[in-house]
């Protein structure tokens, strides 16, 4: 996108290393600005090579009962000790981050792909359109996310499917009113009209002229969307909604332990500090992508 | 000489931009007396408002003044401690700001802050206080001081914000020193020239020393017995104005006062090529050596020191003393280098692919019937959904553009004069009457219109900032109309934007460039490329160099009259600025809430008779010349939002009303000698007779 089809090799390899060198001298001013943020975003890449590459590396089955081992505290065999059926906790951690991952991020890219679609579409053309889309949103945003996913896990059965469905349908008016937003502002600009007036197709204004000053946006918003997701899945996971036993799942793992924290106390810590650690990353990781975002616009 | 109030002696101030010091301003130097008015004048990026912001104790957090001193009163103001400053803001030292309505608090009615700000520095009552805000109402000539001091600031027009201000301004009776920061260049003409004849008339009342900042060459004239030219942060020249205006020594003063158009005076503009410097690439030696026409290496490796031309006049040159005897003549050599840009331009490519032109011989290439356009909701149910009253900002506007020439149209803010433009190209719609590009109507969002039909037409932007994406680089820009309209494959367009850029005078390797890295003057040659590229018959130019500095301004008028002489293209150009139509137009249409009040050929159009609201327009305009003869006709400020005046709408505002008929009957169109058509219900003779004596 960045570099014109026009431009020679040497033009496009030039373009492609200043913008790698203006990104890396905005890495650096955000590490003096916000040095949390970065660490921050260290820390959700590391959880998520842990969920590629972790179950590659632990010795332990996650859901292999044996009772010669249970209820061990930290060691070096099991640095997170081992819980009641005598299962190794940094497997099952390790294992649950995969399942947590793959349901919320392609829950949250499901719902940031169709609200931006949506919210693009609506905020551009206006009118009754819009009025009706908004007042749908309105209507979806005042159910309480809990409630509605526990009425959906009722409904249509208690699967993983069933939570991927209620996130989706929770986050898609959200993001579409953010970005809703953004076209708002944007299409009032003169360059839009420009492209009006040359005759491009609503495709080529909805998603060339007005879709790259959405993304900054679109990024901050997925980060925090993705933050949210990651808590709602461990608050159904501890309930036991959504989950699969004997998979293992983050907010579970810390329900079931709560019958052994006298005994066990590692086994109630271990998870919940993997669900903290988590959100609190990506959370740090949204900061730090706004701190970036505002950067390039002062710039 | 009696002491000045106000002395700056080498004044350097610096800016801390990413870890390095920049220098704003450098070894600047004023004197300003009492009852003097000392212009600044300066292009964005000269520094000047960094200068204002020093004087006025205002600079922000990375700023610093790195040596020099500024002394009031003889009083040392760098060194003042906080609480001395709070003393003397507001009583000795106040300042007019350029955007009235962001300088005045929201919440409070006019009355109260002005109330409030008389409590601050002498002891009143709150009824006492009142009415010595209404008193200061009055004396800047507000009609009705009592009511404007019960409304709030966005109940009262631009103009009466600016008086409000103004009286703020004057509030303290020990004022001595009064600094204007560009005071009227967010007001329309009319206005402008009422508020300056109020500056000159309350000066002979305080007497406080006066700066003048501003980038208007014909304020500077009108206002100002001194001035100092600014460019990038150095003082260039500082002389009495008469000596400014007619014996400039230095190149840069020359060159700007030969960038203005004049009224009257069709001899090209003469543009100075290359842009300021930014902070971060101030030149080591002479700051203007890069666009000077007559720079020799000396001027490149070192700076000029300030020089004493005359008695009062100084000048910051190497050559001024060859300028001064006539044996270096900068405007010629300035000439040549233009031309030489000229030759350099390759034009073939593009002058090949306008030459299957089909715009036919047709002699009118636009024609406009009774147009109407109307904004807010009708009926109930739009305003209970919370939409404005119906207001017609176009009301019943006929024109005709004719082939390769250029309609000047113009009008105050909100005459209507844009919202007819973009009616005519679909952005909003028409609500009755008719419109034709070259026999196909006009109808329609762009979406529903022929190709055809929208490649018969483009527009030019008024804001270079916006009219380019942010995020496409100028190549993805300019390709998109010649595939989308032309119809050209992927390389075509390519090679064409290519040679489109190249008649733009821009080089070809911006097309990778971001707008971001463009200035304001090279992103609306990219826009005006754009409005080419898909070979229209008629170009909308909307207010296209009013965003622009002056001497960028000059350069982009000569490139479209250029374009436009070569291509055979109509423009339909949009302005409030009479001169600067006066110098592009063939035809001229003066707009006045929605309708327009006259039109004719642009040769004669200077000459009377005019209609009352032209002439009114004209003996606004301050020209760039300190001895012109200024004929004070000023209007009454405009009320905001109000209705639409019955009869003629102007009637309100007009110098030569006559009473009842004007009231009640709208005017008939009249034809004078000349061929000119006026709306107004005084005949030709008579208004002509009327004009000639005022102006004798």
């Amino acid at each position: 996108m960045r570099a014109d089809a026009q431009l020679s090799k040497g033009d496009l390899i030039l373009t492609l290393r200043l913008s790698l060198l203006r990104r890396r001298r905005a890495l650096r001013r955000l590490w003096q600005d916000a040095p949390l943020s970065v660490l921050g975003g260290i820390g959700v890449i590391g959880f998520l090579l842990l969920a590629l590459i972790g179950p590659y590396l632990t010795p332990y089955n996650p859901i292999a009962n044996s009772f010669a081992d249970r209820n061990q505290a930290p060691s070096l065999a099991h640095p997170f000790g081992t819980d009641n059926f005598g299962r190794d906790i940094l497997s099952r951690i390790i294992y649950g981050g995969r399942n947590i991952f793959a349901l919320t991020g392609s829950a949250t890219l499901i719902a940031v792909g169709l609200g931006t679609v949506i919210g693009l579409y609506v905020g551009y053309v206006g009118s009754w359109l819009d009025q009706i889309a908004m007042r749908l949103t309105d209507a979806l945003l005042a159910l309480p996310s809990l409630l509605l996913t526990l009425v959906l896990l009722g409904a249509l059965g208690n699967s993983r499917f069933t939570v991927l469905l209620a996130i989706v349908i929770l986050y898609v008016p959200i993001v579409t009113r953010v970005v809703r937003s953004v076209v708002l502002d944007v299409k009032t600009k003169a360059y839009i009209e420009a492209a009006e007036i040359g005759g491009e197709s609503r495709f080529h204004i909805l998603f060339r002229e007005i879709l790259p000053a959405v993304l900054p946006t679109l990024a901050v918003e997925g980060a925090l969307r993705f933050s949210y997701a990651i808590f709602l899945v461990a608050s159904l996971g501890f309930l036991g909604l959504g989950v699969a036993r004997p998979e293992p799942d983050w907010g579970l793992m810390v329900s079931e332990a709560r019958d052994w924290y006298a005994l066990s106390p590692h086994m109630l810590f271990f998870p919940s500090a993997a669900i903290v650690a988590l959100v609190v990353c990506v959370n740090l990781m949204a900061d730090g992508l706004r701190r970036l975002l505002e950067y390039s616009e002062t710039d | 000489m009696e002491t000045p109030i106000l002395s700056i002696d080498n004044l350097t101030v610096v800016y801390r931009l990413q870890g390095v010091w920049r220098e704003a301003i450098r070894e600047v130097s004023l004197r300003v007396a009492a009852a003097q008015t000392y212009g600044i004048v300066g292009e964005s990026g000269s520094g000047k408002s960094t200068l204002v912001q020093a004087v006025m104790g205002y600079l922000s957090a990375n700023g610093a003044v790195q040596q020099g001193s500024i002394y009031i009163e003889g009083e040392d103001w760098l060194r003042a401690t906080h609480r001395r400053r709070q003393q003397i803001w507001g009583a000795r030292l106040s300042m007019v700001p350029q955007d009235p309505l962001s300088a005045l608090n929201p919440a409070l009615t006019i009355g109260e802050q002005i109330a409030e700000l008389v409590r601050r520095h002498v002891r009143l009552s709150r009824k006492a206080a009142h009415e010595r805000a209404i008193e200061m109402l009055r004396r800047v000539k507000l009609p009705d001081p009592e009511s404007i001091a019960r409304r709030y600031p966005h109940q009262i027009s631009g103009g009466q914000q600016q008086r409000a201000l103004i009286a703020m301004a004057l509030a303290s009776p020990e004022l001595r020193l009064l600094v204007l920061d560009e005071p009227t260049t967010s007001l329309d003409v009319t206005t402008e020239a009422a508020i300056l004849d109020l500056f000159a008339e309350l000066q002979a009342d305080h007497r406080a020393a006066t700066i003048f900042v501003t980038h208007n060459l014909g304020v500077v004239a009108r206002m100002c017995q001194r001035v100092a030219v600014l460019y990038a942060g150095e003082v260039m020249e500082d002389a009495p104005t008469e000596t400014l205006y007619s014996a400039a020594l230095h190149p840069y003063t020359r060159l700007l006062l030969r960038a203005v158009p004049r009224i009257g005076d069709s001899t090209p503009l003469q543009a100075i090529a290359g842009r300021i410097p930014s902070l971060r690439q101030r030149p080591s030696g002479c700051v203007f050596a890069p666009r000077c026409p007559i720079a020799t290496d000396l001027c490149h490796a070192h700076k000029p020191p300030q020089e004493r031309a005359e008695e009062g006049h100084l000048v910051r040159c190497h050559h001024w003393r060859a300028v001064a005897d006539g044996s270096l003549r900068v405007e010629e050599a300035s000439s040549a280098l233009r031309r030489r840009e000229m030759q350099s331009a390759e034009i073939s490519f593009f002058e090949q692919l306008l030459s299957d032109n089909q715009n036919g011989a047709q002699a009118t290439v636009m024609r406009a019937e009774h147009v109407r356009v109307r904004y807010g909701a009708r009926g109930l149910l739009g305003r209970l959904l919370g939409k404005k009253p119906p207001f017609r900002a176009v009301d019943d506007v006929s024109m005709r553009v004719p082939r390769g020439k250029t309609l000047g149209l113009v009008g105050e803010s909100g005459s209507g004069k844009t919202t007819f433009a973009r009616s005519l190209i679909g952005l909003v719609e028409i609500e009755s009457g008719e419109a034709h590009l070259l026999d196909m109507p006009l109808r329609g969002t762009p979406r529903q219109r022929a190709k055809a039909t929208l490649k018969a037409m483009q527009m030019i932007f008024q804001h270079p900032e916006e009219s380019l994406n942010p995020y496409r680089t100028v190549g993805q820009t300019l390709r998109r109309p010649l595939m989308t309209l032309s119809g050209m494959s992927r390389v075509e367009a390519d090679r064409a934007a290519a040679e489109l850029l190249r008649a733009v005078n821009l080089p070809a390797d911006y097309l990778s460039r971001f707008p971001s890295e463009l200035s304001g003057g090279e992103k609306q040659r990219v826009a005006i490329a754009r409005a080419f590229a898909a070979q229209p018959a008629l170009i909308l130019c909307d207010e296209p160099v009013s965003s622009l500095d002056v001497s960028v301004q000059a350069s982009i008028l000569n490139l479209l009259a250029q374009l436009q002489a070569q291509y055979d293209v109509a423009y339909l150009f949009i302005s409030h600025d009479l001169a600067v139509v006066g110098y592009l137009a063939d035809y001229i249409a003066v707009i006045y809430r929605g309708q327009l009040v006259e039109r004719g050929r642009a040769e004669s159009f200077f000459t009377p008779p005019h209609h009352p609201y032209t002439e009114a327009l004209l003996a606004s305009l301050p020209l760039p010349d300190p001895r012109a003869r200024v004929r004070r006709i000023r209007l009454p400020d405009d009320q905001p939002s109000g209705g639409v005046p019955s009869g003629c709408r102007f009637h309100p505002r007009c110098p030569r009303y006559l009473g009842e008929v004007c009231r009640t009957q709208a005017p008939p169109w009249q034809r004078d000698s000349q061929g000119r058509y006026y709306r107004c219900h005084i005949p030709p003779a008579e208004l002509a007779a009327l004009q000639a004596e005022r102006e004798g």
